[in-house]
Parts: structure tokens; sequence; C-alpha cells
């Protein structure tokens, strides 16, 4: 250890007193403005907790049901409020039950910090009680992880976990710490943030020749188009990214992650991207003659078949992270840089344009698009009801002012394909890894992450059933989320594979609920079961205005399918809007 | 088309970091030919050396994940041409057979290879160069019985490299940020991480 002790420089006594570890921690938290835990008490981690109990004026701990609920908590916490979530949970079972939570976090890029508790120093590596190798689990998880096992490691290394989580490309880390570390008393000397790792490079230099060359590219284009993701919203760069695609007058489509960095009702927003993303921005991918990608890496998802993958088109990739210039896609110009950099250099350089034919062309889509489903699927002529009807009630309701947390599976497309957004950090939604469970604890996190917002919860009756012992948490804290299981009594989007690739052989996916009504009721959460469309609007609207949590299940269509959608394997351009086309 | 290339790599001495980079390539199913780690011309900087068979864009792409990793500061992937590079080869043979039928002195000379041990019962030979010159040794040993045959990982020096002594203090600059400059800290060096 040679941290902040140079032999060069004399440090001049200061006032020290003695401290535990576990104190130390929370002092750490405290000086990095954290205000809400989320975690789950075990034996390895009890003199934290124990210290807890003295900072309870000034740390806010939320005890949830399930270590993964906790990790998803802080998850939906950091999404839609730009800060780092804490969690706090034990050895053993307790870290290993972060897993979940941590490769989300990772692939989505969500500021996470864990602190685990671990045996004794003097028993590691000897298969004692709640003894697992935290780190080595964690590792290909973990933007950084580490152990520590002397507790005057802990205010440095704290400060790196939080610099490290919240800077350039955000992700999890994981602090393990043993217990003896947690008992002993040092020297404090205070708590210092972290600036500068040698190693660490947050952010890539900004090369203004690139942007020069890539303002040069645009200013040829004659059907440019810009595509964005999380990227925009991780580099709070809105604005700046607002400013260019207005100066530009681009058509601009959203990864899943990306929505709402823009308003979804922005004139020049033309919708999703990807899989079950809208028609135009799929179709007209292999069109434009520039692609400009901002802040997003080219998911599978996205690009569909990556050799029919906007071939005939110039690349401009502007991202944080070097590894991923080039990665899936291969650049004609990178641009590397935070895009809060990066993007207001380019609007500079880049000429006014109407480009107004092109626009057309996008509009063209959504007109075809809504005649083909979405118009069909809002107001559908079937008895039952579907779940774009319910998202088209929501928006009437909310104006867009909500917070919409989906889980996975096709609720969470119809969610992110029909909910209005006005403002950005609204949709919370695991997009790389599709955690089904996500949801709940995340609703949680992301009210404690806004309380003064609403914050809706959007779930399958497959997903909710993974994680429902949250409600606990939300009974017990009574956390303000308005749940809507929209139930169609399947495994909604795995049935629809198999209808649409493997011939209608419905393996596994029938699955059957418990009643959700006294479920909640059990809980003591208000809940209701709506299946008829004349209630949906005004139950929506009570309970969207109920002061307390609120559990609604909605009775939608069995066997509806999602569409559009680019099959697996096909290009983006092959995008289909029925089963007939298949 | 997968050729030979070998990736420096420029770290922290980290526990675990041995880990952290050899995940990288179990993920993707790549297997490493040679790994070697060691001192760096700059104390406290470790230097890995590590050997894969794979086309230059697999490379490059594990490259730029090797540099994403927290303790790695720096990494550089070239082809053998590109660089000048060692492993060193230990063979054990038993004294009387060698001693009888070889002629010892000549095969040092010709092999450039020397002797480390000699004892009654068994020489040990050491050669240092490439692959080619290791196995020819290899060859020429076989026939007298080779009891035991080990070599090392691949030791490189890249010819254009000029060290890592100007690029260290590239990486300790710190540019100051608007956060910094309201950071009390922010004129004392120790505020620096070097942990």
């Amino acid at each position: 250890m040679t941290a902040n002790s140079s032999p060069n420089i004399e440090i001049k006594p200061t006032a020290t007193k003695q401290v535990t570890g576990s104190q130390a921690l929370l002092d750490a938290l405290i000086q990095e403005g954290v205000k809400t835990i989320f975690g789950y008490p075990g034996g390895a981690i009890m003199p934290v907790y124990d210290a807890l109990y003295d900072y309870n004026d000034r740390l806010e701990h939320i005890l949830v049901r399930h270590e993964q609920g906790a990790i998803h908590a802080a998850q939906g916490f950091a999404r839609v409020s730009g800060k780092t979530g804490v969690v706090f949970a034990t050895s053993g079972p307790g870290a290993t039950n972060l897993v979940t939570g941590l490769a989300d976090a990772m692939i989505d890029s969500t500021p996470v910090v864990c602190i685990t508790g671990q045996v004794f120093a003097h028993l590691l590596g000897t298969d004692a009680f709640q003894e697992t190798d935290v780190i080595n689990i964690t590792t290909p998880v973990t933007k950084w992880s580490y152990q520590v096992t002397n507790a005057e490691e802990i205010p440095h290394v704290l400060a790196k976990a939080f610099y490290i989580a919240s800077t350039g490309r955000p992700g999890p880390v994981v602090i393990d710490i043993t217990k003896n570390a947690q008992l002993q008393l040092f020297d404090y000397e205070g708590y210092q943030k972290c600036f500068h790792i040698r190693s660490y490079k947050p952010k890539p230099e900004v090369r203004p020749a690139y942007i020069a060359e890539a303002a040069a590219i645009i200013n040829e284009a004659k059907r440019p188009f810009v595509i964005f993701g999380q990227g925009v919203i991780l580099g709070n760069a809105e604005k700046e990214f607002q400013a260019f695609v207005e100066k530009g007058n681009f058509p601009a489509a959203w990864t899943i992650l990306g929505m709402g960095a823009i308003p979804t009702d922005h004139e020049l927003a033309v919708g999703m991207l990807g899989m079950h993303g809208n028609y135009g921005p799929n179709l007209l991918t292999n069109e434009c003659d520039v692609l400009i990608a901002i802040g997003m890496r080219f998911d599978d998802r996205v690009t569909g078949r990556l050799d029919k993958y906007a071939k005939q088109a110039k690349i401009i990739h502007l991202d944080i992270d070097p590894a991923e210039i080039d990665k899936n896609v291969k650049s004609t110009v990178s641009v590397w840089g935070d895009c809060k950099e990066t993007l207001p250099l380019l609007t500079k350089l880049i000429e006014k344009n109407d480009n107004k034919n092109w626009l057309q062309k996008f509009a063209d889509c959504t007109i075809k698009e809504t005649e083909k489903v979405i118009f069909p699927e809002q107001n559908p002529e079937s008895e039952t009801l579907t779940m774009a009807e319910v998202l088209k009630c929501i928006n009437e309701i909310t104006k867009g002012d909500a917070i919409i947390v989906s889980d996975v599976g096709q609720h969470q497309m119809v969610a992110c394909r029909y909910a209005k957004l006005n403002n950005t950090r609204s949709n919370v939604t695991s997009g790389g890894l599709g955690t089904m469970g996500f949801a709940l604890p995340a609703a949680i996190g992301a009210k404690y992450g806004a309380p003064d917002r609403q914050v809706i919860a959007i779930i399958g009756d497959g997903g909710f059933q993974m994680t429902l012992q949250e409600l606990g948490t939300i009974m017990q804290a009574n956390v303000n989320v308005k749940i809507i299981i929209l139930n169609n009594q399947f495994l909604g989007m795995v049935r629809q594979w198999q209808e649409l690739f493997h011939q209608n052989r419905y393996s596994f996916v029938n699955i059957k609920s418990p009643d959700y009504i006294k479920l909640a009721a059990a809980y003591n959460i208000d809940a209701k079961k709506v299946d008829q469309r004349a209630e949906l609007k005004s139950t929506l609207e009570d309970i969207l205005s109920h002061e307390n949590p609120f559990l609604l299940e909605v009775m939608v269509g069995k066997e509806n399918n999602v569409f559009p959608m680019v099959p697996q394997g096909r290009g983006v351009s092959e995008i289909i809007l029925s089963k007939e086309e298949l | 088309m997968k050729q030979e290339y070998t990736i420096t790599v420029y770290t922290e001495n980290q526990i675990g970091l041995i880990n952290k980079l050899a995940i990288i390539f179990t993920r993707r199913k790549i297997n490493i030919e040679s790994l070697n780690t060691s001192p760096s011309e700059v104390e406290g900087i470790h230097r890995f050396t590590i050997v894969i068979n794979e086309t230059e864009d697999v490379v490059r792409k594990l490259s730029r994940q090797i540099e994403k990793l927290l303790d790695v500061l720096k990494v550089d992937f070239n082809t053998d041409d590109e660089i000048i590079w060692q492993e060193m080869a230990l063979y054990k043979v038993a004294a009387d057979v060698i001693t009888e039928k070889v002629k010892v002195e000549r095969l040092l000379r010709e092999q450039g290879a020397r002797a480390v041990v000699i004892r009654k019962d068994f020489i040990i030979f050491e050669c240092t160069g490439q692959r080619e010159e290791i196995n020819n040794l290899i060859k020429t040993l076989e026939p007298y019985g080779l009891l035991e045959f080990v070599r090392s990982a691949r030791i490189a020096i890249i010819k254009k490299s000029d060290g890592f002594h100007n690029k260290v203090k590239e990486f300790e600059y710190r540019v100051p940020s608007e956060a910094l400059v309201e950071n009390e800290f922010l004129d004392k060096n120790e505020g620096v991480f070097s942990m």
C-alpha cells in the first residue's frame, strides 16, 4: 500500500481518530453523497450492519427480500438518478445472488458499488462457512473488483470504487471486505475522493482531426441517419444531442436504452431500432448514405445480420469506449470521446440541411406501420385487451411524464414501442442481458432515485413470478410504485418464437399464475384485476392517482404477437410487419 | 489470416490481474500459446508477454479489451518480424549415455547451448533462442534419451518501442478538471492514486 503516502512529502500531523473499518466504510458512503443503500444482512457483514445502527439518521437502508432484488433496485436507482447505486450483501450466497444483477449492470453500463462481506482473512481458502471466491466469480461481470483484508485500505478503495463505477463508461464494482477488516480499529485520517488512477482513462482524448473528417462526411450526406444509445444519457449530453440533431435535421432512432434521450414525440425522433423496433428505422438503415452512431454498441438485436447491415453507408461511430469502435461494425470514421464534448464540436462544423425528402421516407414508413400494426394494436377489434392499448391508456393519463420500468419479453417490447416519454432517464429496462425479474426491484430503486416522479412497472406474468418476493420490500418501506402485470398466461416471447419458428410446438411456455390479487392482499398492497376494455382507462386513472403502491393485473390476449420483427439471422431491411410476411 | 502475434501488456502489479487477463481469452475460446510475466523497465510496472495465433482483427479487438482492464496501462501487439524474441529451454539427459556417445563440447558449440549442471547421473543443457533452435536440440538429444524437457514462455522486445519511461509520465499526468479545481486536496500530490 502506497496510497496517499509518498516518502518525499512530509505529511502534516492531522487530527486522526480511531474508527473501525465498518465506520470508515459508512463514512465513505456519506462523503460520496450516498443516501440510500439496498441490502440484506448476514453473518459476514454484521459489523457493517452494526455500525449502520448508529448511522441510521444519515443513511437510509432498504431491506430487500433477496440480494438480486437489492442490486436491481440499485440499478433502477442509478438509471433514473444518474448517481451510483449502493448494495450491501453478505458473503457466500449473499454475494452469489448478486451475480445476475452485476452482469446486467455490466452490459447496460450502470454505476453500482456492491459491498460484500467476506469471512475472516485467516479463513480465506479454507472452505469456511459461507465463503465463496467472490472476486473470481464476479471478475467477468464487473468493471472492477477488489478484496479488502485490512481496514486501512477501506477509505482509498471506496474512493476508487466510486470513481471507477461512475466515470467513463459506467459499470458495477464489487468490494469484498473480510470480517476482520470490518471490525479492525485504525487511525482514520478522513476521506479523500479519487480523481485519478494512472492505469484508468475514463475519457479518451478527443481528436479534432476526426471530428473534422466526420463533419465533412456528414456535410456531403444526402441521406444521413442518426442512431443513438444510452451513451447520450450516461454522458448527460441530451441537450447537446438535441442541438446536433436539430441543426442537421437528421432523422434519429434510438436503441432500447437510448429511448427518451430526446422526447419520443420529437419531430426528428423516428422510433426504435432493432428486432422489434419500428419499421422505418430498420428498413432505412439500409438506405441511408451516412450512418451516425452515437453512444451505442451495435448489439446483434439492433443490427440483425451483420453482413446485411448498412453496407451502403459510411459509418461514423461516436463512443467513449475504444473497445466498442469497430467491434461489431467497421466505422469509416470513429470519434472517440465523451459525447458531451464531441457532439458540440461536431455540431459546430455541420451545415444546416432540411433533408425534406429523406425525412418524408421515414414518415411514409410510419404511415405504413401505423396502418398495419400500430393502429390495430392500439384499437383492437378483438374482445380481449392488447398490451398496446394498455400503453396507449397509460400515455393518455401520464402525458409521457412517468418513469416506465419494464421487465423482459413481449410486454417490454410493447412498452418500449408505445410508451411516450418526455424526459430523459425515464425508461428503465434490462436491455443487454434481458433479465426477467428485473422490473419489480428496479422500480423500487427508481422510486428512491426519483421520489417525486410517477414510477410505473410494467411486467409480464412470467417475469413477475421471478422476483415477486420484493412485494415484501414494497410493503415494508411503502414504496409508491404502480405495478401493472400484463398477463397473457404464457411466456409470451418464447411462445411467439415457438409459433413463428418452431411450428407451434409450445414447449413449456404455458405458465400458470397465482391469484395476484390475493397475493397483493397478503402483502397488504391494494390490487385489482381488469379484463374488460370499458374498465381499463378509468381503473388506470384511479391507480395512477392512488397514494399508495398498487398492483393492477390486466388480462391480455393469450396469443398476440409483437410486430414488426426482424427475424433472427435476417438483415434489418427484411423486417416484417405480420406473420404472413414470414 | 491467422498468424502468431505477440501481445505486450504493461500493468500495475495487482493480485488477480492474471485472471482478469486470462478471462478475456477464455471467454472467446482463444488458446494462449505462451504467457510470461515479468518486471518492466519501470519500477512497479509489470509486463505481460502473451503469444496467440489469431487474425489481426481479432488481436486488435482483444488488445482493446485488455487495455480496458482497470489495472492495465498499455497494450501493444506485434507480428514476429516486428519484435526480437527469445525462449529458453532446459534439457535433462543421462550423463553416461551422452558422454559416451556424443561429443558434448561440439554439441554445445553447434547448438549454441550450454551445460547448466553436470553430475554423475545427469547433465542439464540450456538453450536460448527461437523455436527452431530449441526444437533442433530436442532432435539432437532425443536419440540419447531425453529424460526431461521444459521450455519457457516467450519474452519479446518491440523493435520500434522507446520503452515505458516516458509513457508512464503521460499516464500520471492529470488534466485539471473543474471538479479538481474545487477540490481542497488538489495541491497535494498524494491525492494521486497509486494503490
